[in-house]
């Protein structure tokens, strides 16, 4: 069947952006095939929310206190009962994609392709896909009538996923067996000093900053032009700033005024975080960077020539 | 807890990546590769694990890059037990057959825990922990920034964003695909990779090289157009400074 299947994320009872994301994006497929649309919703109690996805034709839903939470082993599971013999499957590259996406092409031998921006079904099916950090794209083409998609955020617009579908909702069986990874429960980050989504100005440092030492110049910039400062995640794992601080897949996405970054090579899992910010201006010794790909402004040089510069000019 | 960590070198990330003739993948002749980062920073977290609640570490490195001695030394340097290098003369493989790779190397082996890296940078058909854990029946986290031992079950912790996680009681064995380890991967002095290399804890094993097909096939790459639609700064510092206060003045 030529029907395009998108796996549902849900979090804190709120189906995700990306979801809808991933629809608008099923529902050109769709149309081009002349298959449907086809939701597969799994969680505990989650009626509710079946009836936002009007993008689909069809909502599969399987409601069982076992998917209160997401189960790597089970969900990988119940979207693979659901997505029965769609020939295209679209999973949200997200943290709950990552344990769903190669579990669903080990169990049913569909070929995967990951960190796709974009699928086409002119001529057999094929994607456009970011490899080596963004630093490439690539074109793939699929053996066989049959694909997997783990699609990056930010490939579609989520508003064009929000309706036109025929919505009707069916109620599956949940196919859950003995789960092997037993949730425990959720923890939040402790609340920072500074709510980096509410900043108009931010001063971004990736591992171009080089050590913890030269933070304190970042700050100091930061400060002149009346901001915060925030990072890409290899800065917070070193421990030089707070998690609340890290801008990404897993961190915080922001939309402030002006974006400046300094040593950020611009990885997809940095950039859906910020790439709707207004102004992007874009500091890199690497005139390749990525990050020179979403930015309005760049500049290719050194960050430690250019932030005494700025200080001084701001004063 | 016993724990085996599957090492894989990348390209390079600060290099410059060239595409080859027929455009088709990197050239691969002139990379210089090296480990991939979280791959280093699972090593990291088997590690922690270890000097929590003891047990032992096996670092497996699959691929024949001139670099894989050099990170399994140091991988034992930084406190591995037992490294084997896998499959001298093996070229670059595809996601299913590296897991189909690492997954009959492990046969016979006995092991609590797995650890890999949540992806690396050329994984281009899904990712080796649950591809691994898949073949070898066994369940999968991914995205996990923390391991603790108990007893028949280990507590893992994922990530989900903004630094949202959630604990799992996980069955042993199982696979982690670990995204940071609870700190930094820490550096070793050299003189402890030149006491690894002799200390005879590396060996090798051939395996059969497999070749599943991944059923996808690269037919073009490039490297995108770099500041498309971004007004490229020129001048030097001082200038760029000035235009730069500039568009910030205008925009916020
Ligand atoms: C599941 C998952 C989730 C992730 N979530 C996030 C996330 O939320 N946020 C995030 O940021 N990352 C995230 N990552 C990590 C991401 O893949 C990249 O590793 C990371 O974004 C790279 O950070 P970076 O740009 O600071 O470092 P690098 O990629 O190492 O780039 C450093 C850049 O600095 C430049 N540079 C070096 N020195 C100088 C200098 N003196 N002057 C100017 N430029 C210089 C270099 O040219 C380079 O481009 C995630 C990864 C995974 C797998
Ligand atoms: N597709 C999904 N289905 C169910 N739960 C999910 C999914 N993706 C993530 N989760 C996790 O499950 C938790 C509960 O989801 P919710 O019922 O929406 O509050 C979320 O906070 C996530 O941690």
């Amino acid at each position: 069947m030529s029907d395009v299947f998108v796996a549902v994320e849900h979090l804190q009872g709120e189906v995700t952006d990306i979801s809808f994301e991933l629809l608008a994006m099923a529902r050109g497929l769709a149309d081009q095939v002349g298959g449907d649309v086809i939701a597969g919703l799994v969680g505990s109690g989650v009626g509710d929310m079946a009836g936002r996805l009007g993008g689909a034709d069809k909502i599969l839903v399987v409601d069982d206190p076992a998917f209160e939470n997401f189960s790597p082993d089970g969900h990988a599971m119940a979207f693979s009962a659901m997505a029965g013999d769609a020939s295209i499957v679209l999973v949200p590259y997200t943290s709950m994609g990552m344990d769903v996406a190669s579990a669903m092409s080990e169990s049913s031998g569909t070929p995967l392709v990951s960190f796709c921006s974009s699928v086409s079904l002119d001529g057999g099916i094929g994607a456009t896909c970011q490899l080596y950090a963004g630093k490439i794209e690539g074109d793939v083409e699929i053996d066989g009538d049959k694909a997997i998609f783990a699609v990056l955020a930010g490939s579609a617009s989520a508003e064009g996923g929000k309706s036109g579908g025929a919505g009707v909702v069916e109620t599956m069986d949940s196919p859950v067996g003995d789960l092997r990874t037993r949730f425990l429960g959720l923890s939040e980050p402790e609340g920072g000093d500074v709510d980096i989504t509410a900043e108009d100005v931010l001063v971004v440092v990736g591992r171009g900053i080089e050590s913890q030492d030269n933070i304190a110049e970042a700050q100091e910039l930061a400060d002149a032009l009346g901001g915060a400062l925030a990072a890409s995640r290899p800065i917070i794992d070193q421990g030089w700033l707070p998690k609340t601080r890290q801008v990404g897949k897993s961190g915080l996405t922001v939309k402030p005024k002006v974006y400046l970054t300094l040593g950020v090579s611009g990885a997809p899992e940095h950039v859906e975080g910020m790439k709707d910010s207004a102004t992007i201006i874009s500091i890199n010794t690497d005139p390749q960077a990525p990050i020179f790909g979403v930015a309005h402004y760049g500049w290719v040089g050194d960050i430690f020539d250019i932030m005494p510069e700025l200080i001084d000019g701001l004063e | 807890m016993d724990s085996v960590v599957l090492l894989r070198p990348v390209p390079d990330p600060v290099e410059e990546l060239e595409i080859n003739d027929d455009g088709s993948d990197l050239d691969r002749d002139y990379l210089g590769y090296v480990l991939n980062e979280f791959d280093d920073h699972a090593l990291e977290e088997a590690i922690l694990l270890k000097e929590a609640s003891g047990g032992s570490v096996t670092v497996l490195g699959l691929g024949s890059a001139d670099e894989m001695e050099q990170i399994l030394y140091t991988a034992l340097a930084k406190g591995a037990d037992e490294a084997v290098k896998l499959g001298d003369d093996i070229g670059h493989l595809d996601v299913r057959s590296q897991a189909a790779a690492f997954a009959s190397a492990l046969d016979g082996r006995s092991y609590d825990l797995i650890f890999t890296g949540v992806q690396a940078a050329d994984e281009l058909d899904g990712q080796l922990s649950v591809r691994v854990a898949a073949r070898l029946g066994i369940p999968h986290v991914s995205v996990v920034v923390g391991a603790r031992a108990g007893a028949g079950s280990v507590t893992v912790t994922k990530e989900f964003w903004g630094g949202v996680t959630a604990d799992y009681e996980v069955q042993t064995p199982a696979v982690l695909g670990v995204q940071a380890a609870k700190q930094a991967p820490r550096y070793v002095a050299v003189s402890l990779i030149r006491q690894a290399q002799q200390s005879g804890a590396l060996s090798e094993e051939d395996i059969e090289t497999p070749d599943e097909g991944p059923g996808i096939r690269l037919v073009a790459v490039r490297v995108p157009e770099s500041g498309e639609g971004a007004e490229m700064i020129q001048g030097d510092e001082t200038e760029a400074a000035e235009r730069i206060i500039e568009i910030i003045k205008g925009a916020s």
